[in-house]
């Protein structure tokens, strides 16, 4: 079942472009989102049918899309005219699944800073304030704190906020409002209400912001009870996570990365929304299981190339859940591989990969070979300085090097 | 005793904090026909012989007359900023002062019940009480629909009550039993009641306000012609996200309206220690903004009618509630350390809600001193009922632990780490 997703897409991909800031393409693709609606699939990686909660939103839950990634043809021969589906950067997948949402649901709406009119700092709502309006797409003023509030509260009355930051750092504002009020009204409350909120936006290391704007709060988020956290890495599950967090009636945190916003990819035509909670195998492979999120995919699978050369053979899982893991892919791939890698941009202390290595220790200590790895960005504030700054995160010869280590 | 005179002077340190209001029972002098009506309505006012089992709250054994017109004015008149002040004159009807008297009444013995409640560990926790307040509760009731919606802090029994909430409902959360309004999984800070609008219940100081006016921006997104009453105290008056939500609230024009009940203690903070301008209702500057006795229930009522008058038209506004509440800020605080026993009993004797109703009730002979006292009684009686009736309620079952952390959708079954009892099999 690891096998549905042909891991090789996203590694093609990149070998177009060695650095992640790939020239920015403007393709003018077929985009008729009127024609969109006639099929609805949602991909599951072990083809298992989805139960009838999903069918009540109206789709025909029994088809599947195989080959959904596919970016290099299994025919050679294809030019790019008669390829299925549309190229476009990570951002404009964003804004896709934003659009159909908004279009499908009068209730979805977005607020954060410079969203309406400015169309977001990282364009990813633009033109959505000339489409559908001042109240929808709402310009707020610089105060995390209480237009999270005000999207939290909204939503108790039953509209469907998605919430921007700006950058995730800024959130740490609003931690009260997520923390409290996002996260356990709906326990506290006895179940009355639901907080249907997205809360959504830039993080991560990027080309030196400096250290208050390189910031990964995935790790600080994690503990809170009641919210879901997901991350997304391409445009295909940037926009299928946007969709699936949007529909969905717990509060979601979608975690993107500022330097993932220009990377291109060819999605599907057809309307589709990824499930939260799972995982997306990248590269099925025997000797290790390398398990990664977001950016660092990236940087795995440029060391997965120098591994392959070496005679490694890597199976790559890009997490995407990160509250709550999906330990069944996991696991199933650790049954696999008995070694575990992980490599994540959180900083050592209390981050991602230490959970995640907490829960694969609690759960299948008995299936490990060896120690597992994780390899995570080191305990300092991001510094300025490039050379400094490239250091502070994973590199893909450190990865290499601790498989190596691994599989010895 | 001059022993106590002395002490009270050497803790009174500070000037007093509020004027002594008088009442102020404007009324006609009696003519032949206002005895004939006294007549007629003392004779419907029949003390209840019988317990039924159906709600206090239902039972109008007294005048149900809807029809006589009574003016009472308020004992101040409002103070207002940048705005034009409603009439201090206010109707309302025998019926009115009755439900009036009989809610508060409630609301006060379910007060003094949960204190003792709480000194012999049922309740357990944080219990914040709301007596001395009941009047803003009442007054904004009865100046409101149910699709209204209200938001207010910690302090919301009285709230919730005032929204529909059962007795049952309240002391059963406040106990933890399964029969509470949110299960058992709240607490006293997180009474909540989504069909009548009531939207809890929040124990961090403030943050209900910027909620509140997310509750505005769905009402007005949704193009209804309700408004949302966000209140919060005078120790959160201070907040920051305050004064951001109140920005963008006058910037969209939101129907929010900002409560302010100023107790003058902000926990154990006096006000005028705690804030350089204690006037809360000008704090808004370029909003609105009222002060309104919050111990006159008809003030609270006038107030809040004018409110929701000028939000639906013109965005926010705030109201500041004069108001003071009995026990200390939670049942761990005695209340008297920071302040005197005399302020305490002096606010008591001279602007008590529940009193100054009893007053105009008896000035109205509308209901006899005697009928007053069984009411008092049948509501003690009632909240007994309710509490016996709550002790029943079993705890909360081991699996709801776990339930409603996150609400099912999607038709994906979440599991993980999380989920401590779900390990995940592998095939």
């Amino acid at each position: 079942m690891a096998s549905i997703f042909q891991g090789v897409g996203a590694a093609t991909a990149l070998s177009s472009s060695t650095s992640f800031d790939t020239k920015k393409f403007h393709l003018s693709s077929r985009r008729s989102f009127s024609v969109r609606r006639a099929s609805f699939f949602v991909v599951r990686s072990d083809g298992a049918k989805m139960d009838s909660g999903l069918n009540r939103i109206g789709g025909r839950a029994d088809q599947l899309v195989t080959n959904a990634v596919a970016t290099k043809a299994d025919t050679p021969a294809a030019s790019t005219a008669s390829k299925p589906g549309h190229e476009l950067l990570l951002f404009e997948a964003l804004r896709e699944g934003l659009e159909e949402e908004m279009e499908r649901d009068a209730h979805v709406c977005v607020v954060g800073e410079d969203v309406g009119h400015y169309g977001g700092s990282y364009k990813v709502t633009k033109g959505l304030a000339d489409k559908y309006g001042d109240l929808r797409v709402l310009d707020t003023p610089i105060a995390e704190n209480s237009f999270t509030g005000m999207g939290i509260g909204a939503a108790m009355c039953g509209l469907r906020p998605i919430i921007e930051g700006m950058n995730m750092g800024f959130l740490l504002l609003a931690f009260n409002q997520i923390s409290n009020n996002c996260g356990m009204l709906h326990y506290t409350s006895g179940g009355q209400f639901k907080i249907p909120v997205v809360i959504r936006g830039p993080g991560g290391v990027g080309r030196q912001l400096g250290a208050e704007h390189s910031q990964r709060l995935e790790s600080y988020f994690q503990s809170i009870p009641g919210i879901q956290m997901v991350a997304c890495s391409t445009p295909y599950n940037a926009k299928g996570l946007m969709k699936a967090a949007i529909r969905s009636d717990n509060p979601v945190i979608l975690f993107e990365h500022v330097l993932l916003y220009n990377l291109k990819e060819r999605i599907p035509d057809e309307e589709y929304v990824l499930n939260l909670e799972e995982a997306e195998m990248v590269r099925p492979g025997e000797h290790v299981t390398i398990l990664t999120y977001s950016r660092m995919r990236y940087h795995v699978m440029q060391a997965a190339k120098t591994l392959v050369n070496k005679g490694y053979d890597p199976e790559v899982i890009d997490i995407r859940s990160l509250k709550p893991f999906d330990l069944y892919t996991i696991g199933n791939s650790i049954k696999k591989t008995h070694r575990v890698l992980i490599v994540e941009e959180c900083m050592r202390t209390g981050g991602i990969g230490a959970s995640l290595t907490a829960a694969i220790t609690e759960n299948f200590h008995d299936y490990l070979d060896a120690p597992i790895v994780c390899l995570s960005s080191q305990d300092v504030p991001t510094p300025y300085a490039g050379t400094l700054e490239e250091w502070t995160v994973v590199q893909p010869p450190q990865i290499v090097a601790a498989v190596e280590q691994l599989c010895r | 005793t001059l022993l106590s005179f002395v002490l009270s002077a050497a803790l009174l340190q500070h000037p007093p904090l509020h004027q002594t209001y008088r009442f102020d029972l404007s009324i006609g002098h009696k003519t032949a026909d206002d005895m004939a009506l006294a007549r007629r309505s003392s004779n419907l006012l029949k003390p209840l012989s019988t317990a039924s089992s159906s709600s206090f709250l239902n039972r109008r054994p007294f005048s149900t007359d809807d029809s006589t017109t009574i003016t009472v004015e308020t004992s101040v008149p409002f103070t207002g900023h940048n705005c034009e002040p409603p009439s201090r004159s206010i109707d309302t009807t025998p019926k009115e002062l009755m439900t009036f008297f009989t809610d508060m009444a409630l609301m006060r013995r379910m007060e003094i019940a949960a204190d003792s409640l709480y000194k012999s560990k049922l309740i357990r926790g944080f219990c914040h009480l709301y007596d001395g307040q009941e009047a803003v509760s009442i007054g904004m009731e009865a100046a409101i629909t149910k699709k209204d919606c209200i938001i207010t802090a910690y302090r919301d029994h009285c709230i919730f009550l005032g929204r529909g909430g059962t007795l049952l409902e309240s002391f059963s959360e406040l106990m933890g039993r399964q029969a509470g309004c949110s299960r058992g999984k709240g607490g006293s800070m997180h009474f909540y009641k989504k069909d009548a609008c009531f939207f809890g219940g929040h124990g961090i100081v403030g943050a209900q306000v910027p909620l509140g006016c997310g509750l505005a921006f769905a009402q007005k997104y949704r193009k209804e012609d309700h408004v949302t009453f966000t209140m919060y105290g005078d120790g959160a008056a201070n907040q920051g996200q305050l004064f951001e939500a109140l920005n963008m609230a006058a910037l969209w024009d939101l129907p929010a309206i900002l409560v302010c009940e100023n107790n003058h203690y902000g926990m154990g903070t006096a006000e005028w220690r705690a804030a350089k301008s204690p006037a809360y209702y000008k704090r808004g500057d370029y909003v609105p903004g009222l002060k309104v006795d919050g111990m006159d229930a008809f003030a609270v009522k006038q107030a809040c009618k004018f409110a929701k008058e000028h939000a639906l038209k013109n965005g926010p506004i705030i109201l500041e509630m004069d108001t003071y509440r009995y026990h200390g800020h939670s049942m761990s605080d005695p209340g008297s350390t920071y302040r005197t026993r005399d302020e305490i009993s002096g606010v008591r004797q001279e602007r008590d809600p529940i009193e100054r109703i009893r007053k105009l009730i008896l000035a109205h002979d509308i209901a006899t001193e005697k009928e007053l006292k069984d009411i008092e009684k049948l509501a003690r009686k009632e909240v007994d009922e309710a509490i016996a009736k709550a002790k029943e309620s079993p705890m909360p079952d081991d699996p709801e632990l776990f339930t409603n952390v996150y609400r099912k959708g999607f038709g994906v079954e979440s599991f993980g780490t999380d989920r401590k009892e779900v390990r995940a099999t592998l095939p």
